[in-house]
C-alpha cells in the first residue's frame, strides 16, 4: 500500500492516436499495467487531457508528442526522436469519415484512406524495420470488423481498413520467425460512457475498457494474432463473409 | 453534436420522462449549452433514485467528463472532472494508500453527482457529508460563465451547490481530499439488538467509531419491533490484518459485479414469505457471530449492493420507490416506532438501514442531526399511498427526506422538511438567474 518503487527500466508503450477513447482505455491498461507510456496525437493539447489523467492514476510522468499520421514524411525523425524504442506500438488511430461525403469528394476519400490505410501502415512498417534490428517488439493496428467486407454505407472506410488489414497480417507472415508479435484488433461496435443508453445492440458492443483490456492482454499476455474483442463477432463476420455476392449486393446492411 | 430525444429514468426507474440527451466530451462545451438551453440538468451515472437528474427538457450527460487531473500524494488532494466515478478512485488509489473521505452505498456515483446530493456514509456522524471533503468545484452557471468556488471563495455559491440537486449550475470539476488508509479492509464489530431502543442505544454508543450502521428487520413485530443488527467499522492498519487474517492481501480486490439479474425478476418474487424468510435467517446468522470483530473488504463493506449488477431489476418493469427520512433525535424514538409498525403491516421493505447522522453541510444537504431510515418498496399505487402516510409521520416529527431518492413526495411535505432553506435557495437561484434555465423533474415537482 505504499507508492510503488520505481524500476529502473520499465518496459515502455507508444500510443498513436492518443485522443481516442479506445486508445485511453489502451493507455490505461497499460499504465496499470506497469508499463511507461507515451503518447501521440495530432492535438497534442487534446491529448494532453489524457496524459494527465494517466500521471494523476498512476503517479508516472506521461510525455505527449505531436503526429500527423498523414505527414508520412515526418515519420523516420519522429521514429528518430524518441526517447527510446519503444518495446510495444499501438496504433488506434482511424478517420470514420462520412460515406456520402467520401463517395463524390476525391480529396475526403483519399484523406480516409490516408488515414486508415497509408499512415498506419507506413508507420507500423518503420517500427517492424527497428524491431527487426533489435530482435524484439510488439506491433498492435486497431483494424475494423469494417474491412472484412465492402459495404454501401462504409466502403470507402472499409476498403481503408481491409488495406491496413492485409498489411498487418503480411508483417505478421514476414516477422513470425524472428519474434516480432503482430496483433490485430478488430472492436466491432464500442460504447463510450458519453452514449450511455443509445440504442447498440448489447451483446455486440464493448465498452472501451474491455477493448483496452483485451489489446494489453492480446499483446502482451496471450500474444493472440487477431482479437475481435466480443468473440460473437467472429461468427457474426463468419457469416457476412459467406453470404453470395450475388445476395450480398441486394442486401442493405 | 449529437443529441436525441428519449425517455429516461433514475436509478429506481420510477417516474420516467422524455428529454433530450446531450453527451458532453469536454468541460469547455458545457457553458456554451448554457447559454443556448433553458431547462436543463446535468446527470452523472444516473444512480439519483427519482426524477433529479430527468432535465426539464434537456438532460446533458456527463459521463464523459471522466478524466482525472491532478493528484497530489503529499496532501491527498484529487482533482477530477465531474464525471470521474468514486469506484475509479478507489481503483487508482486504494493500492496508492488513499481511500474517498465518504463513500455513499455505491460507488458507481460519479463525482459531480455525490456533490450535487452531498451524500452521506456510514461515517457521517464523525466525518460529516461528501461535501465536508471538497476543497473546491468548478460551476458552469445559468448564463454560460464558469466559476470556481469553495469554502473560502464563493461561499455562498459554494454552499448552494452542495446538496443543491445540479441546480445552481453544471458541476464540471472538483479537487477533493482523500483520507490515508493503510490497508482495503474494514474491521467489523457486528452487535445484535433485540429492539429499536436497543438498536438506537447501540448507534448511540457507536458514536466513537469511524463508521456505524444498523440494519433493521422491519417484519419484526411487537416486542421485536426495530430488532437489528448494528455495524461498527474501523479502518484495519497492517497490524490487524497481520493480526487477524495474516495471509490476506492488504488491499483485497474488488470482486463486485460476478452477480447479475439478468432481466426483471416477476413482481412477487419480494413478498412478505420471502423478505421475512430472508430476514430471520440473516438476523440469527449476525446475532450468533455477534460481538467478534472480523475484517471486511472494502467493496462488500461499503458496496453490499455492488456485488449485484442492476440489481434494481429486482422490482421488475414497473420500478421501486426508496424512502429515506431524517428524524431529529428528541423526536425519533416516536416517529421511527410509528412509521416501522405501520411498514410491518402494510409492505415489506427488502431494505431498511437505520443510522445516526450529524448536523448538514450545505444549504439543501439532506442530514440533520437525528437517525435517518432507508426503506425501499416496488412502486405501486398502494405503496405511493403508503409513503404519503409515512410522509405524514415525518412532518409531524420535524423531518424530511432525502431529495437523492426521492420521487414522489409532496411539495407541502417539502416545504415542511426543508422551510427556511429552500426559501434560501430559491432565493439564490434567482439572482444566478437558474430558476427556469435549470431545472428538472425534481425542480419542477418541488417548486425550486
Amino acid at each position: 500500500m505504499t507508492e510503488t518503487v520505481p524500476v529502473p527500466m520499465r518496459k515502455l508503450m507508444l500510443l498513436v492516436g492518443a485522443t481516442s477513447d479506445i486508445g485511453h482505455a489502451t493507455a490505461l491498461a497499460y499504465a496499470q499495467g506497469g508499463w511507461d507510456v507515451i503518447l501521440a496525437a495530432r492535438d497534442a493539447a487534446a491529448a494532453s487531457r489524457n496524459a494527465a489523467d494517466l500521471t494523476a492514476r498512476t503517479g508516472r510522468p506521461v510525455p505527449v508528442l505531436t503526429l500527423d499520421i498523414t505527414e508520412t514524411t515526418a515519420f523516420t525523425a519522429f521514429v528518430d526522436g524518441l526517447p527510446r524504442l519503444p518495446d510495444t506500438v499501438v496504433s488506434v488511430v482511424g478517420l470514420l469519415g462520412t460515406q456520402a461525403r467520401a463517395q463524390s469528394d476525391l480529396d475526403d476519400a483519399a484523406l480516409v484512406m490516408r488515414s486508415n490505410f497509408e499512415g498506419p501502415s507506413l508507420l507500423l512498417g518503420l517500427f517492424a524495420e527497428r524491431f527487426a534490428a533489435r530482435g524484439s517488439g510488439t506491433l498492435v493496428g486497431v483494424s475494423s470488423v469494417a474491412g472484412e467486407r465492402g459495404r454501401a454505407s462504409n466502403y470507402v472506410y472499409g476498403a481503408a481498413k481491409a488495406g491496413f488489414t492485409a498489411f498487418l497480417s503480411g508483417l505478421r507472415n514476414r516477422l513470425a520467425a524472428s519474434g516480432i508479435h503482430v496483433l490485430t484488433v478488430k472492436p466491432g461496435f464500442v460504447r463510450t460512457r458519453m452514449t450511455a443508453g443509445m440504442p447498440l445492440p448489447k451483446l455486440l458492443t464493448a465498452e472501451p475498457a474491455e477493448v483496452g483490456a483485451a489489446i494489453f492482454r492480446g499483446a502482451e499476455v496471450s500474444r493472440r494474432d487477431v482479437i475481435y474483442v466480443r468473440p460473437v463477432w467472429v461468427l457474426v463476420m463468419a457469416i457476412i463473409r459467406a453470404i453470395p455476392e450475388r445476395v450480398f449486393k441486394r442486401l442493405k446492411l | 453534436m449529437s443529441t436525441d430525444t428519449q425517455t429516461i429514468a433514475g436509478w429506481g426507474r420510477y417516474p420516467r420522462r422524455v428529454t433530450r440527451l446531450i453527451p458532453v466530451r469536454e468541460e469547455a462545451a458545457v457553458a456554451p449549452l448554457h447559454r443556448a438551453e433553458t431547462g436543463l440538468i446535468a446527470r452523472g451515472n444516473g444512480r439519483a433514485y427519482g426524477d433529479a437528474a430527468l432535465g426539464d427538457t434537456t438532460t446533458l450527460a456527463l459521463g464523459g467528463l471522466d478524466r482525472m487531473i491532478a493528484f497530489d500524494p503529499e496532501t491527498g488532494h484529487l482533482a477530477v472532472e465531474a464525471g470521474v466515478l468514486l469506484a475509479d478512485i478507489i481503483d487508482a488509489f486504494l493500492p496508492r494508500g488513499f481511500f474517498p473521505a465518504v463513500v455513499p452505498g455505491t460507488r458507481y456515483v460519479t463525482v459531480g453527482g455525490a456533490i450535487a446530493a452531498d451524500v452521506h456514509g456510514k461515517n457521517h456522524h464523525g466525518a460529516g457529508g461528501f461535501g465536508a471533503h471538497v476543497e473546491n468545484l468548478t460551476l458552469a452557471l445559468p448564463d454560460g460563465a464558469v466559476r470556481t468556488c469553495g469554502p473560502d471563495a464563493n461561499a455562498d455559491l459554494f454552499a448552494a451547490t452542495l446538496g443543491g440537486m445540479g441546480l445552481t449550475g453544471t458541476i464540471l470539476r472538483a479537487t477533493l481530499r482523500l483520507r490515508r488508509v493503510e490497508t482495503g479492509w474494514i474491521r467489523q464489530r457486528t452487535v445484535a439488538a433485540a429492539d429499536l431502543d436497543a438498536a438506537m442505544q447501540a448507534l448511540e454508543a457507536a458514536n466513537g467509531s469511524t463508521y456505524a450502521v444498523a440494519w433493521i428487520d422491519c417484519l419484526a413485530r411487537g416486542a421485536a419491533r426495530g430488532r437489528a443488527l448494528v455495524y461498527r467499522g474501523e479502518h484495519a492498519t497492517r497490524a490487524d490484518v497481520a493480526d487477524l487474517a495474516p495471509d490476506a492481501p492488504l488491499n483485497p480486490p474488488a470482486g463486485g459485479g460476478a452477480l447479475a439479474v439478468p432481466l426483471d425478476l416477476p413482481a412477487f418474487t419480494l413478498n412478505r414469505l420471502s423478505v421475512g424468510a430472508f430476514n430471520a435467517l440473516y438476523y440469527g446468522r449476525g446475532r450468533a457471530g455477534g460481538n467478534r470483530e472480523t475484517l471486511v473488504g472494502w467493496a462488500p463493506y461499503f458496496f453490499p449492493l455492488d456485488g449485484i449488477r442492476d440489481w434494481n431489476r429486482i422490482y421488475g418493469a414497473r420500478g421501486f420507490l426508496q424512502h429515506q427520512c431524517v428524524i431529529p433525535k428528541a423526536r425519533s424514538r416516536a416517529a421511527l416506532a410509528e412509521i416501522l409498525d405501520r411498514v410491518a403491516h402494510a409492505a415489506p421493505s427488502f431494505l431498511a438501514v437505520l443510522k445516526l447522522l450529524g448536523p448538514g453541510g450545505g444549504v439543501m444537504s439532506f442530514p440533520l442531526e437525528g437517525y435517518t431510515l432507508t426503506l425501499d418498496f416496488p412502486a405501486s399505487p398502494a405503496n405511493l399511498a403508503l409513503l404519503d402516510s409515512l410522509d405524514t409521520i415525518v412532518r409531524a416529527a420535524g423531518g424530511r427526506l432525502y431529495l437523492a431518492k426521492d420521487a414522489r413526495q409532496s411539495r407541502d411535505t417539502f416545504e415542511a422538511g426543508y422551510g427556511d432553506a429552500a426559501a434560501r435557495f430559491r432565493a439564490l437561484r434567482r439572482d444566478l438567474g437558474a430558476t427556469d434555465r435549470i431545472a428538472s423533474g425534481l425542480s419542477r415537482r418541488l417548486a425550486l
